[in-house]
């Protein structure tokens, strides 16, 4: 799985979820402080990281993703 | 001791979404039953219900209401509710409120069941796919006092905050309750009322196995409802939500508010005889109208309209009994009627609905028919407004509500002198 192709999934994942504008969602963008989430947002927006990928993302690594950035580089390690 | 009036009102309902839109086609004699389109029932006992309309004129768009991704994460009930009291809250015209001001608003909109679509497929959700994937949401979406914290934070309403579970008497007890609130100086304004969406299959089952629904009317739907008919077998579900703002009398004259009609009288009582079958001479329901009487300080002859619980099942003819023994020789002068006979029976927010629909009986003056009345019994003294409204003086109405558990509520609402 190419870094690209993660990114434009993630990047599907959050527009749907939060229901913004695909252009705000850039690398360094926060969930919580630039895209309106709140923390049962991120609650929901893992699980969907989780089921889109196949993977499991345990509690005290869910809590280090906090922008966009932060989920591709996650994802990208643990596929 | 403070007046409590009606001026604001909302409702979403399987004839529309809108207050006037549904009181048109109550009028009207139209239906909202048809096939059941939101699963595939042909399972099921009772293939038909009175689905909230989601296209046509008229018809309910959640979108109106609430952005997609909030919609998502809140079962269709709470939709329904927000629906209702953005309605009832913009109609009631509150204004720009102050902090200070918010403080005295508070919210007690309830449900019978709440979440129970979502509670059924969040189970089957755990067992396809194991307790991780539950959402996040699924509480929150899923708890009935969440529609009176929804409308609380959306409106920054910071009064009291609280949410009334009485199966099918909730809408009634509801705004009974918010009135008291008001009345002993708890909140100046309240909005109230309740909301069910329980269109789903396991409600459906879960009120066929109680041998509650009418399962005979595959073939014509809308003639499955039909309160004190001979061919009755059972209610028809329906969905939706009715929400009123009460208001302090004073603080309504002052701001010069519409007033729809006082809330003079609200009665409770309990059955203590059956989980689900009122008692034969139905003694609970009499008690909470003549309550509601006493708290009204008027007398049974001074009922003009009657909004019945009637909801299609062998228990009309007991309430209808009850009411008869309460107007005494009044009851040849009176009208009831049942408006579950056009939206079906749509459990906790039935008793909210059929508020508004005794307000506009006033406002109106005019009482709205029951439909499919063919063969009424033979002893009704009261006229029952056979498929046909019925203009007349409508001063002050009765609505009664009756629920599982042997729950049972009265309102009294009057009209206000101009």
């Amino acid at each position: 799985m190419s870094e690209n192709d993660i990114e434009t999934r993630v990047r599907k994942i959050v527009v749907e979820h939060l229901g913004v504008e695909e252009d705000k969602v850039t690398e360094n963008a926060s969930f919580i402080d630039d895209l309106g989430a709140d923390s049962l947002d991120t609650v929901e927006l893992v699980m969907a990281f989780e089921e889109e990928f196949g993977i499991e993302i345990p509690d005290d690594a869910a809590e280090t993703i906090q922008t966009f950035g932060d989920a591709v580089k996650y994802i990208k390690d643990a596929v | 001791m403070r007046r409590v009036v009606i001026t604001g009102m909302g409702m979403v309902t399987p004839l529309a979404s809108g207050v006037e839109a549904t009181w048109r086609r109550i009028l009207d004699g139209q239906s909202g039953a048809g096939p059941i389109t939101r699963f595939d029932a042909s399972g099921l006992a009772t293939t038909y219900a009175c689905e909230v309309p989601r296209s046509g004129a008229d018809a309910f768009d959640a979108d109106d209401w609430l952005e997609p991704k909030e919609q998502r994460k809140v079962d269709d009930f709470i939709i329904f509710g927000i629906a209702a009291a953005e309605q009832a809250i913009a109609d009631a015209a509150l204004g720009d409120l102050g902090e200070a001001e918010r403080e005295r608003v508070g919210v007690m909109i309830g449900s019978g069941i709440g979440g129970l679509e979502s509670i059924a497929e969040t189970a089957l959700l755990i067992r396809d796919k194991g307790p991780r994937r539950v959402s996040p949401f699924f509480i929150p979406g899923a708890l009935i006092n969440l529609v009176s914290g929804q409308v609380s934070i959306r409106h920054g309403f910071k009064g009291p905050n609280h949410s009334v579970v009485t199966a099918c008497s909730t809408g009634a007890h509801a705004i009974g309750d918010a009135s008291r609130l008001i009345r002993l100086g708890d909140a100046d304004v309240m909005v109230a009322g309740g909301a069910e969406a329980a269109i789903c299959e396991i409600g459906i089952a879960g009120f066929n196995a109680c041998k509650a629904l009418s399962t005979k009317f595959g073939d014509a739907p809308e003639k499955a409802s039909r309160p004190w008919d001979s061919e009755r077998d059972g209610f028809v579900m329906g969905e939706g939500a009715g929400i009123v703002v009460l208001e302090d009398l004073d603080r309504a004259r002052a701001r010069g508010a519409r007033i729809y009609a006082e809330v003079i009288g609200y009665g409770l009582s309990g059955d203590a005889y059956h989980i689900t079958a009122p008692p034969p001479d139905h003694e609970g329901a009499e008690r909470a109208m003549r309550a509601a009487l006493r708290s009204a300080g008027i007398a049974p002859a001074d009922i003009d309209y009657v909004n019945a619980h009637g909801t299609s099942t062998m228990a009309d003819t007991i309430e209808m009994g009850a009411v008869q023994r309460l107007l005494g020789d009044a009851a040849g002068a009176a009208t009831m009627s049942s408006t579950k006979s056009a939206t079906g029976h749509l459990l906790g927010a039935a008793g909210a609905i059929e508020a508004i629909f005794s307000v506009l009986a006033i406002r109106d003056q005019v009482a709205p028919p029951t439909l499919n009345l063919d063969t009424p019994p033979e002893d009704a003294i009261i006229d029952l407004a056979p498929n046909a409204k019925v203009e007349r003086e409508i001063d002050v109405a009765l609505s009664n509500s009756f629920g599982f558990g042997g729950t049972n509520a009265a309102l009294l609402l009057r009209r206000m002198p101009d």
